[in-house]
């Protein structure tokens, strides 16, 4: 953990304040609601965190992906808590350090438990863990949420309706309708999590 | 999905623009435990009928600066812990800080009374259940605690649940002066920390599993 240095000690290190400024302006218009901003910023906190889960997670490449992507979602849904005159590479830092442990800590738990098994097993875990994968697609996950946080976020964000033309569609009031897409956010990440 | 299907999915739709934290909800949920403990403490123990006379004296003014030290400082570790790379390198000091202190006022207590009267300061009358009662009261709170923090994103799970325990735990004890007799600084150094430990241990116990997200 000691070698990637923490954002936070970074003064001095030109590149890394610039990077950190950049994200923290595109994150602080995205807060406000701009898109494009919004967009670059996690483009490009997907690239860095992307190099650091592979470096991290050299015995695992299938997992980088699924990872990443989980981290990306644990940052949008936890936006709220980021304290916008702290560093945002080290809260960003934080969460993506936080999501490796807690996924290299089950997945440990799980290869201590394969020891013990014989060839007949392992030939069946292979299969597991191939389920698992197709399993983790998001798009996948996103049909086992409940159906009106499905709908939800599939019209809201992906559809590209208005928020009154979905809460039409599903009879619901718009300020519902933006709970749904929160909460079916939070069980989306949920269940990446889950399925990992 | 493909990871830039993903950003397209986030970076678009109503909760671009990002939802505040719900303060008043969490300060909801937080007042209802502590008047939740308010409560069990007022009809199971009962309000100290001389609190008038003790407050005359400076001891009862020193434990109270030391719990509510305490409580603050809890709250602020509860604060710092429940956000992503906020910097926490100040906590220990912040928290051993009131600590210190009352073991200082401590030492002058048993230095300065008679050696027969030096027990009577360290065990009181209640030392023996003082410990467990604030456990108890810290309970409802502990929970509110946690329940907050759930709605947050703390990144080091063991030392978050401390930090709520210990929060929880030294709420309980200022709602426990109220009905407590002792004030002795010797006293309250030792069962109150105990009290306030037993929360802090439970909640690094179960911090990895209940803080999870």
């Amino acid at each position: 953990m000691q070698r990637i240095p923490n954002r936070e000690q970074s003064n001095g290190n030109a590149r890394n304040e610039l990077i950190e400024l950049r994200l923290h302006a595109l994150f602080l218009r995205g807060l406000t609601g701009d898109e494009a901003a919004y967009r670059d910023f996690l483009q490009a906190t997907a690239t860095h965190l992307r190099a650091f889960l592979r470096r991290r997670l050299s015995r695992w490449p299938d997992e980088v992906e699924d990872l990443l992507q989980e981290s990306l979602l644990a940052i949008h849904n936890q936006r709220m808590t980021y304290d916008t005159s702290a560093p945002l590479t080290a809260w960003l830092y934080a969460i993506a350090k936080y999501k490796l442990i807690d996924w290299l800590r089950r997945h440990a738990r799980r290869e201590m438990q394969n020891d013990t098994l014989d060839d007949k097993n392992e030939l069946f875990s292979t299969t597991d863990a191939d389920a698992n994968e197709a399993q983790r697609d998001l798009g996948k996950l996103l049909a086992l949420l409940p159906e009106q946080q499905r709908a939800a976020i599939m019209h809201t964000k992906i559809d590209g309706w208005s928020v009154r033309e979905t809460a039409v569609a599903l009879k619901i009031s718009e300020a519902l309708v933006k709970v749904a897409v929160h909460r079916g956010l939070k069980a989306l990440a949920e269940k990446l999590r889950d399925k990992s | 999905m493909k990871t830039d299907d993903l950003i397209n999915m986030l970076a678009n739709g109503p909760d671009v623009s990002a939802p505040k934290i719900p303060t008043r909800r969490f300060v909801l949920f937080i007042s209802l435990g502590v008047l939740t403990s308010i409560g069990i403490m007022m009809t199971t123990l009962g309000l100290r009928p001389n609190m008038i006379e003790l407050a005359m004296l400076p001891a009862f003014w020193i434990k109270m600066a030391f719990v509510i030290a305490l409580a603050g400082t809890g709250w602020i570790a509860v604060a710092r812990l429940s956000s992503p790379g906020v910097r926490t390198t100040m906590l220990p000091a912040l928290i051993a800080a009131p600590v210190v202190l009352i073991w200082l006022a401590a030492v002058a207590a048993l230095m300065n009374a008679a050696p027969d009267e030096r027990a009577t300061l360290f065990w009181g009358d209640t030392w023996h259940y003082c410990s467990s009662l604030i456990a108890i009261l810290s309970l409802p709170i502990f929970v509110a605690i946690l329940k907050v923090m759930r709605n947050l994103a703390p990144t080091r799970l063991r030392h978050a649940g401390a930090a709520a325990g210990f929060a929880a735990g030294a709420a309980a004890s200022l709602v426990y002066s109220f009905h407590c007799p002792e004030i002795d600084a010797p006293f309250i150094g030792f069962w109150y920390l105990i009290g306030i430990l037993v929360p802090t241990g439970i909640g690094a116990l179960i911090g990895p599993r209940v803080l999870r997200w």
